[in-house]
């Protein structure tokens, strides 16, 4: 039955008795046509637009822990276009334009608010950057401004706007931009799914790939062998563990990377704000609490938790930007794993083993990705090329010198 | 993070900084017929599937050597702390 004002008022009135669970829990089948391993953001769409955008019918989504308990449910939810590259770019214009139209398509309420980002600019170099930046992204179709002291200060006069070091010189804003309820958005994925006959399978851990004459048949699970005529992994951090089991080694490593949240406040920050001179966001959730965070911790981790000197760090940077912030108290912080490629851009691709397909390296911002990353993948999927796109996003970039690295860091995983 | 360096001893992990795999002391030959598969294999691919991970980390804000740390990814343990020229040397590399 559908989510609607109205059905909100009736199930008051009758005392909640109508509500049903969102999604079934079916028992694996023996074999599916597809099989999506991770049931974070990226493998729910993927199957959600398989099955409506390109018609596929028996689906299975294998999700080692509770559906959304990955990264979806970990990260600080912003969600732009504002990319330089052009391999990038029209990527994140098209998930943006997804997202638009996303609650109605999945008749689920994602919380999605073009309260807008807002990129600060603290020297004339970084302006010069910034301008190049904001005209490749209007050359893409998105949207950008470039904003004066001035105008800034009516929007957030608490900024820190005379710092000795880091002069607030500008900004770089997309009104587009904004943040979506990250939860949700899984749950969403996964209702509009299972209600196009997707099977949603949770604790079924992933434990291997039975694999005939260099082609991949179906997957060794927690809950038993589990046939398929294509398997793709999603899952994020965990990629380099998942493929070894292929023997594939990736162009990827594994680090953490934390967030913070502080208690309650009331309406201070009206969108999202990046500090151009140290790496630290932040933006304010509906409750009230200022999410921020900053740069990974900057080495290997399978630790879903980071150490103390980036707390440190972190913080340092907000109070540079944001004196106030001192007032507040931090009621949690936390840590997720994330696939940091070798450029800091994504792979959605075949793999050199029949039938296996792989999607990662998203390192910390793949969220904004979650509804064009399932898009291309159930396309690469469903007709075996990839989604134009996607067309960038291939395996063989690094070997033959066409990476797409939006900082420029060289290829340093722990720095992107 | 603590690590206990050969020479002075036990420092906090926030006067380094990490480069990455210790894999890459072991820089291909240039001349190789296959180099350019060799350099790419060893510039961009990894086998980080967690657990004990070898890895190089910098003194910058000490002595300013090069280490190689062995860790655990899961839990964070350092498990073994060895000077990156000792190691380097040890694999036939001149310096
Ligand atoms: C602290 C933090 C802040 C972030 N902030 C932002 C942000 O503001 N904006 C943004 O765009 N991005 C952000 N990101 C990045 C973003 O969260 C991720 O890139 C994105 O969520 C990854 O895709 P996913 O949702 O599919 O991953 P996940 O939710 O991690 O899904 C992967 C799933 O695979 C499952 N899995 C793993 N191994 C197996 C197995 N063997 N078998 C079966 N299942 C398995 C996992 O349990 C997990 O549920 C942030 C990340 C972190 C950590």
């Amino acid at each position: 039955m559908g989510y609607s004002g109205f059905r909100v008022i009736k199930e008051a009135l009758t005392g909640h008795k109508g509500w049903k669970p969102a999604w079934r829990d079916p028992e694996p089948q023996s074999a599916y046509d597809y099989i999506i391993i991770g049931g974070g953001g990226h493998g729910l769409a993927t199957a959600y637009y398989l099955a409506k955008e390109f018609g596929k019918k028996r689906i299975a989504v294998l999700e080692k822990g509770w559906l959304g308990g990955g990264n979806v449910g970990r990260n600080t939810t912003i969600i732009r276009s504002n990319y330089l590259l052009d391999g990038n770019e029209p990527f994140y214009e098209y998930s943006m334009k997804l997202w638009e139209g996303l609650e109605q398509e999945l008749n689920y309420n994602a919380m999605v608010s073009q309260r807008g980002i807002l990129n600060l600019i603290h020297t004339d170099p970084q302006r010069d950057a910034f301008t190049r930046r904001g005209n490749a992204m209007i050359l893409n179709g998105a949207d950008a401004e470039l904003l004066s002291v001035e105008q800034i200060k009516k929007e957030y006069p608490f900024l820190n706007f005379n710092d000795a070091r880091f002069p607030i010189k500008g900004g770089l804003a997309q009104r587009r931009g904004g943040t979506v309820r990250h939860d949700a958005v899984a749950w969403g994925y996964a209702r509009a799914a299972d209600r196009l006959g997707v099977d949603l399978i949770q604790n079924c851990e992933v434990t291997g790939f039975r694999i005939e004459n260099g082609v991949c048949k179906g997957v060794e699970t927690s809950r038993g062998y589990i046939g398929a005529n294509k398997v793709a992994s999603c899952v994020a951090g965990s990629s380099p563990r998942v493929m070894s089991h292929a023997g594939i080694r990736l162009p990827i490593e594994t680090t953490v990377m934390q967030a913070f949240v502080t208690e309650g406040l009331k309406p201070i920050m009206p969108g999202v704000i990046t500090f151009g001179a140290g790496h630290f966001y932040c933006s304010q959730s509906d409750k009230g609490g200022l999410v921020f965070g900053g740069d990974p911790d900057g080495y290997n981790s399978y630790a879903q938790r980071g150490n103390l000197p980036t707390v440190e760090d972190v913080c340092e940077s907000g109070m540079a930007l944001i004196p106030a912030l001192g007032r507040a108290r931090m009621l949690r912080m936390w840590g997720g794993v994330m696939d940091m490629s070798m450029d800091g851009s994504p792979i959605i691709d075949k793999t050199e083993i029949g039938g296996l397909y792989f999607n990662g390296g998203w390192c910390y911002g793949g969220f904004k990705a979650t509804p064009a990353s399932g898009m291309c993948y159930a396309h690469l999927l469903a007709t075996d090329t990839p989604h134009k796109y996607a067309a960038a996003y291939r395996f063989d970039r690094f070997r033959r010198g066409y990476v797409i690295d939006e900082k420029g860091m060289g290829p340093s995983p722990s720095l992107h | 993070m603590i690590i206990n360096h050969p020479l002075l001893g036990p420092r906090d992990a926030q006067e380094f900084t990490f480069l990455g795999s210790a894999s890459l002391i072991d820089r291909p030959d240039w001349q190789a017929e296959d180099a350019l598969e060799q350099f790419s294999d060893y510039t961009y691919l990894r086998n980080d599937t967690g657990g004990e991970n070898r890895e190089l980390w910098f003194h910058e804000a000490g002595d300013r050597s090069w280490l190689v740390v062995t860790r655990n990814t899961f839990t964070h343990e350092i498990t073994n702390v060895e000077m990156a020229s000792d190691v380097a040397r040890a694999r036939g590399r001149s310096k």
